[in-house]
């Protein structure tokens, strides 16, 4: 046992620390530490820097563009991404869709996808969730049905994330609505979103944003080649991917900096105000215990499977992030209800949107396999329950 | 950085599990044995001195082992295990100041005996009202004033006992036996012992220089205790949490197992939340203070926090899990719960150390693990 980084890990960390600080636009940088939304164009910069340095998709395997990485410099990089208000390489890409097709596609599908995913040439959607799929996702309902050489797909996905800027869809669709099982008649199928038949709808969220979408699919032919793997193995496949998720849903590096931010941003009141220093140390607290479970999750993750105590990862990490949210409006008070002033207005732009933040990172314990999910994972995988 | 255990150390954890789950193989054996005085078995503390767990973190030249906090730490985990009731930390916290502020000889006269099993030594520091005083008259030192309660103090053979000096803090050796000492032992709630020490113009040798404040020493050895007490709660707790989900399994009401009730597996669920920030937080002190002792302090109050928070979650769960059961004294879980009490109330509790902790917090921004 050992608590130092070896001096090869702590190189690494300063090697990842230098260049995420001094390569990736300050703009960027600024608009991550104002908690500000980006726009497209920022995240594929980002994402383009990162490639072009080799460090947009460490995860995948070697031949793609990944990196031989330990799980602890894997880790060293996602920590100091965040500490350094870098926006992470767009998850739909790198984390989702990228190592589904590295894992199970064709040597056509890779060949064909995988560089613009990785550089973002493409940008993917998800086409999980439906209306009555959610947590139960695997009673989805959309359909391909094999007419030849091509898939044609009816139904409609929803909460699609960023759909509005999608070029691709990668979806879970039922082929073998027959099958014994609900889980058995699943593909994995990658869909172009300019097909004709389909279309993108907003859904205005609580905070007032853009974030999601509902996807539908009318008739839209797909060519057969665009299917990953094989017909009907599509659950095996979302289950892989939705492990990876959970392990990216850890946000310890983010929550840690929004934190420190907010200490300055309190200031003085902290020295006045014992029950808001307990708060804040108590946070801290939750935070660093957090952070060594990942890193105990890290160093025992075997042959990219998640180690099972990933779900106190996902559990315990949007917990966490949704109470630094939870802090900034406190903090805010009566200023928290300026969330739509202007220029012209006194209220400062962290009280500004500390309210918006907090609303829509009640997001954050549903996606991912909501925290009744992870609760369940515990309690059946772990605990024996 | 590496939280795995190498083969040596896994092999005293397996030791040490074998003499203790032998010794304490229910609950009835550890009723017997914390009935009567001194509340533990002096026949167990021998053979913990045999395995050679009593000398590990001192010296070889003193007579220790010159093993590390990690080896303490896998003693005190499987000591919360099965709530062994012998005086571990007590003694090793306080040998703990012998090793780092006595004189070469006191460090031999001490170690050696206790890394043998031949000492029981209680650390006698919490005042209950003003501060025991020590005082100097040519070359002899006297302590006055009353330590409560003082773990295992009555059947200390030595206690280590802090007390205000002109320079701050200074700690004295006293031997319990010597004019003006009067020890009056009590059973503590979890089947321990404590006892009021009062001293009265009783002898005592100082350890190191008295003109000197100890105040640096003694918290450094007082993290120590904490993170090992942390250990001791971790080991507690894994058992406690298992015992509840075993009961889970195969009480059955209403005609079912009671794992069928989600609002019970759920509860269950975030009991193992609890149990793995404590024990990720618990083994990363115990690695700050191998390798970065000047950050112990800090490290122990962090550890002792977050065991604060998970021995009263998992204690007070596993009672409610497990119904009625789980208040009587013939069963096992209900003892776990008031260990996990006692240890939180102990070196200081969860209030005390998120105090600490609030009154540091802008002196930095990110907290970094790795330093």
């Amino acid at each position: 046992m050992k608590l130092r980084l070896s001096e090869e890990d702590a190189a690494f960390r300063e090697e990842m620390r230098t260049f995420f600080t001094t390569q990736v636009p300050q703009s960027i940088r600024d608009t991550v530490a104002a908690r500000r939304e980006l726009t497209k164009d920022q995240i594929v910069e980002t994402q383009q820097i990162l490639n072009a340095a080799g460090l947009a998709v460490p995860n995948w395997p070697v031949e793609w563009g990944g990196k031989d990485w330990t799980p602890l410099q894997r880790h060293i990089w996602h920590e100091e991404m965040q500490l350094a208000s870098v926006p992470a390489p767009l998850a739909f890409n790198a984390s989702m869709v990228g190592p589904v097709i590295a894992a199970f596609g064709s040597q056509e599908v890779k060949e064909r996808f995988l560089p613009a995913t990785a550089n973002l040439d493409i940008w993917w959607s998800q086409g999980f969730s439906e209306p009555d799929a959610g947590s139960d996702l695997a009673s989805l309902r959309t359909t391909a049905r094999r007419e030849g050489d091509e898939y044609v797909v009816n139904g409609q996905k929803t909460w699609t994330t960023l759909g509005q800027y999608g070029d691709w869809i990668f979806t879970l669709v039922r082929t073998d609505p027959d099958a014994p099982k609900k889980q058995q008649g699943i593909s994995f199928l990658l869909i172009d979103m300019t097909s004709p038949g389909l279309t993108v709808r907003p859904i205005e969220l609580i905070d007032g944003g853009h974030e999601v979408n509902e996807v539908f699919f009318e008739d839209v032919r797909v060519p057969a080649e665009n299917l990953v793997g094989e017909e009907n193995r599509g659950w095996d496949y979302a289950k892989f991917l939705l492990g990876n998720e959970r392990v990216g849903v850890a946000p310890v590096g983010s929550t840690k900096r929004w934190l420190a931010a907010a200490k300055e941003t309190a200031g003085e009141r902290i020295a006045s105000d014992p029950l808001l220093a307990a708060r804040i140390a108590d946070l801290e607290n939750e935070l660093l215990a957090l952070e060594l479970t990942a890193l105990r999750v890290v160093a025992h993750s075997a042959d990219g499977k998640p180690h099972p105590a990933s779900s106190v990862l996902k559990l315990r990490g949007t917990e966490l992030q949704q109470a630094v949210t939870e802090l900034y409006v406190d903090l805010a008070g009566p200023l928290s209800l300026a969330s739509g002033a202007q220029d012209g207005s006194d209220v400062p732009d962290w009280a500004r949107v500390s309210t918006p933040q907090y609303l829509n990172f009640r997001k954050a314990s549903i996606y991912g396999g909501s925290n009744e999910v992870q609760r369940q994972i515990i309690a059946k995988t772990i605990l024996g329950l | 950085m590496d939280f795995t255990l190498d083969s040596e150390q896994t092999a005293l954890r397996d030791a040490v599990r074998g003499l203790l789950s032998k010794t304490y193989d229910s609950t009835e054996t550890r009723r017997e044995v914390t009935k009567t005085d001194p509340g533990f078995s002096e026949k167990t503390w021998q053979q913990l001195a045999e395995l050679g767990a009593l000398g590990l973190p001192f010296a070889e030249e003193d007579g220790g082992f010159g093993a590390g906090p990690v080896e303490v730490s896998i003693v005190a985990e499987e000591i919360g295990r099965v709530l062994a009731p012998e005086p571990y930390l007590e003694t090793i916290l306080a040998a703990g100041l012998v090793a780092d502020l006595g004189s070469p000889e006191q460090r031999a006269d001490v170690i050696g005996r206790v890394a043998e099993g031949a000492l029981v030594l209680s650390f006698a520091h919490h005042d209950i009202a003003d501060a025991v005083v020590a005082t100097q008259s040519g070359d002899a030192w006297t302590l006055s004033g009353v330590k409560e309660p003082v773990l295992h103090g009555a059947r200390a053979d030595l206690l280590v006992v802090t007390a205000r000096t002109d320079a701050g803090v200074g700690v004295f050796l006293v031997d319990p036996a010597v004019d003006g000492v009067e020890r009056t032992g009590y059973r503590t709630h979890d089947g321990g012992r404590a006892a009021r020490v009062a001293f009265d113009g009783a002898a005592a040798t100082p350890l190191g220089d008295p003109s000197a404040d100890a105040s640096d020493a003694v918290a450094l050895a007082v993290a120590r205790g904490q993170i090992a007490l942390g250990h001791e709660a971790v080991g507690a707790i894994d058992v406690a949490l298992r015992t509840t989900t075993e009961y889970l399994k195969t009480r059955k009401q209403f005609g079912v197992t009671l794992n069928a009730f989600q609002a019970l597996t759920f509860r269950a669920a975030d009991l193992y939340v609890s149990a793995e920030l404590a024990r990720s937080m618990v083994t990363w002190a115990t690695l700050v203070l191998q390798d970065e002792p000047e950050r112990a302090v800090e490290a122990a109050s962090r550890a002792k926090l977050q065991v604060s928070r998970a021995g009263r979650h998992i204690g007070q769960e596993a009672i409610q899990l497990h119904g009625g059961i789980g208040m009587t004294a013939e069963y096992s879980v209900g003892h776990y719960t008031s260990r996990l009490t006692a240890i939180d109330h102990t070196l200081g509790d969860g209030s005390e150390h998120l105090a600490r902790l609030a009154s540091t917090v802008t002196d930095h921004g990110v907290v970094d693990p790795i330093g």
